[in-house]
């Protein structure tokens, strides 16, 4: 656990020491929604009608932006090849480093949600249900994002690569994220939605670090 | 399955099953088409559109039975080091795609005069795009690497993530009740659509995997004999020692 | 089946812009995939041979692919 821990109080470490990493993340994160209104017209009825869809295209994206480099910069400067020799089963790194990615992305993005609901004018009723999607979709993203961004390392174009193989993946999430929100505005319950996005985080928990572990091998071979 | 981990001995086959497959291809193609086009009759609510099903269901059968041979055989090459199962995998991804690309495209002109839209987010129509993407991505990692062999490996864990949509290709049907027509062949009790239309559908199946052999054992014999290829340019780089 | 003329069977009951393009396709996709790989093979078989030719000392490797 102590191993576990250090990990992903290592990883937080790199990550807010270059500061920028998460920073960028709430910052593209706002500023594709806020290109919406733009695009779209302002609207109010119109934003609200897309709010949902566009905020969660958003954390997408925004979660993608920070994958390539989950394992990338261990890999090209060795510390990968320590960490598979170290005690520490190499899933249980993988998991850690995906505790870290989210603690970086999913979690400001649920921050910074709030504010993009006023900006996008999203109907009140959908706040919550928002929010407890995100939370229950973010870290299945970064779940399914350590797969690709294990299969990448030293491929070529890595990064649109990784985009390719894991959006498709990600298009499940996205689905009932939003329609979850959108159930709920409607007057209908979300609790199908919210369930099955639970399903697929218990689903992505113990295989996501197994095939994420495997890919790293290969890598590391 | 494992005499035919040796490439050699592979190859001695599929010489001669090749044409073989290319002439049950033809045969089955000509007959699937005869029934499908001409000797069947038009259904009593969709007219002659319904002859778009005879491919479109048989692509969406093959689309489905490429992926798993395709994650299966990647699986096993993973696994056990078999190098006949790695070229399998790989050659089954472009058709794999073909078959999808055809369903997807024999799909939306079924569904522009029968439903009114050339095409729905509906649960199975989103899950076989999907689908489409997995191949694609599949095919683009393998390329992705310098070293072939590290290519394979990393596919075959994508390609055996992937196989989670199969099923919810399958079943979504059943799963959600919306726009896309639940099963009426494969289910329980058995096929629930009328004879003289499943005599072209079961045909154009066949004659589709029939394809699917030639096709792989062709693909399959080029990926291997590129192999020796390769094998011997290098020995040919390095003079012979 | 009685359609009476080709010229009905072509028009599919009307549906012959749906109908047509659907097995065109199909066939278009399927023939060029099957046209992609006899070319490969072709090639590669070519490339063995001219390889074989100009290195007479080797003999078939029994396994290596």
């Amino acid at each position: 656990m102590n191993r576990f821990l250090a990990i992903v109080r290592r990883d937080l470490r790199l990550a807010l020491r270059q500061g920028s990493d998460s920073m960028m993340v709430v910052m593209f994160f706002v500023l594709t929604c806020i290109l919406f209104p733009f695009g779209v017209g302002p609207e109010p009825n119109i934003l609200a009608r897309i709010a949902p869809g566009v905020i969660w295209v958003a954390a997408l994206l925004a979660s993608m932006l920070s994958l390539e480099r989950l394992f990338l910069t261990d890999y090209e400067d060795g510390a990968l090849e320590l960490l598979a020799t170290a005690p520490l089963p190499l899933e249980f790194v993988a998991m850690a480093k995906i505790v870290a990615h989210w603690l970086t992305t999913g979690l400001p993005l649920l921050i910074a949600t709030p504010l993009l609901a006023i900006l996008l004018n999203l109907h009140p009723d959908g706040f919550w249900v928002l929010v407890a999607a995100l939370l229950l979709g973010t870290p299945t993203l970064s779940l399914i994002g350590a797969i690709g961004a294990a299969l990448i390392l030293g491929a070529r174009r890595g990064g649109v690569l990784l985009s390719l193989l894991v959006l498709p993946l990600y298009i499940p999430v996205l689905i009932f994220g939003v329609g979850a929100v959108d159930a709920v505005i409607g007057g209908f319950p979300a609790n199908t939605h919210l369930l099955i996005l639970a399903g697929m985080l218990v689903v992505a928990l113990p295989l996501a670090p197994f095939a994420a572990a495997a890919a790293l091998r290969q890598a590391l071979e | 399955m494992l005499r035919y981990a040796n490439p050699n001995r592979f190859m001695r086959l599929a010489r001669v099953l090749t044409p073989w497959s290319a002439g049950l291809a033809v045969l089955l193609t000509a007959a699937g088409l005869w029934f499908a086009l001409v000797d069947s009759p038009p259904d009593y609510q969709q007219g002659e559109t319904v002859r778009i099903m005879y491919v479109h269901v048989p692509a969406a059968w093959m689309s489905l039975f490429c992926y798993v041979v395709m994650a299966v055989s990647a699986g096993v090459g993973v696994i056990w080091k078999h190098p006949v199962a790695d070229v399998a995998a790989k050659a089954s991804a472009p058709v794999g795609a073909a078959f999808t690309v055809i369903t997807l495209i024999s799909g939306a002109f079924w569904g522009k005069p029968m439903w009114g839209a050339w095409w729905v987010w509906d649960a199975r129509l989103t899950a076989e795009l999907v689908l489409l993407f997995l191949y694609l991505g599949y095919i683009a990692l393998i390329h992705a690497f310098d070293d072939p062999a590290r290519g394979l490996k990393a596919g075959a864990v994508l390609a055996l993530v992937g196989v989670i949509n199969v099923p919810i290709i399958k079943f979504s049907v059943d799963w959600w009740n919306t726009l896309h027509q639940p099963a009426s062949v494969v289910k329980m009790g058995g096929p629930s659509i009328d004879g003289s239309m499943l005599v072209p559908l079961l045909l154009m199946a066949l004659a589709f995997k029939a394809y699917y052999i030639y096709v792989l054992l062709v693909k399959m014999r080029a990926e291997i004999t590129a192999g020796k290829v390769r094998a011997l340019r290098l020995r040919q780089v390095h003079g012979t020692a | 089946m009685e359609t009476a003329s080709l010229g009905e069977w072509l028009d599919m009951g009307g549906y012959a812009s749906y109908v047509w393009p659907v097995y065109g396709i199909a066939l278009a996709v399927l023939v060029g995939v099957l046209v992609h790989g006899l070319r490969a093979l072709r090639g590669e078989q070519t490339a063995l041979d001219g390889l074989r030719r100009d290195l007479p000392s080797e003999r078939e490797s029994n396994g290596e692919a």
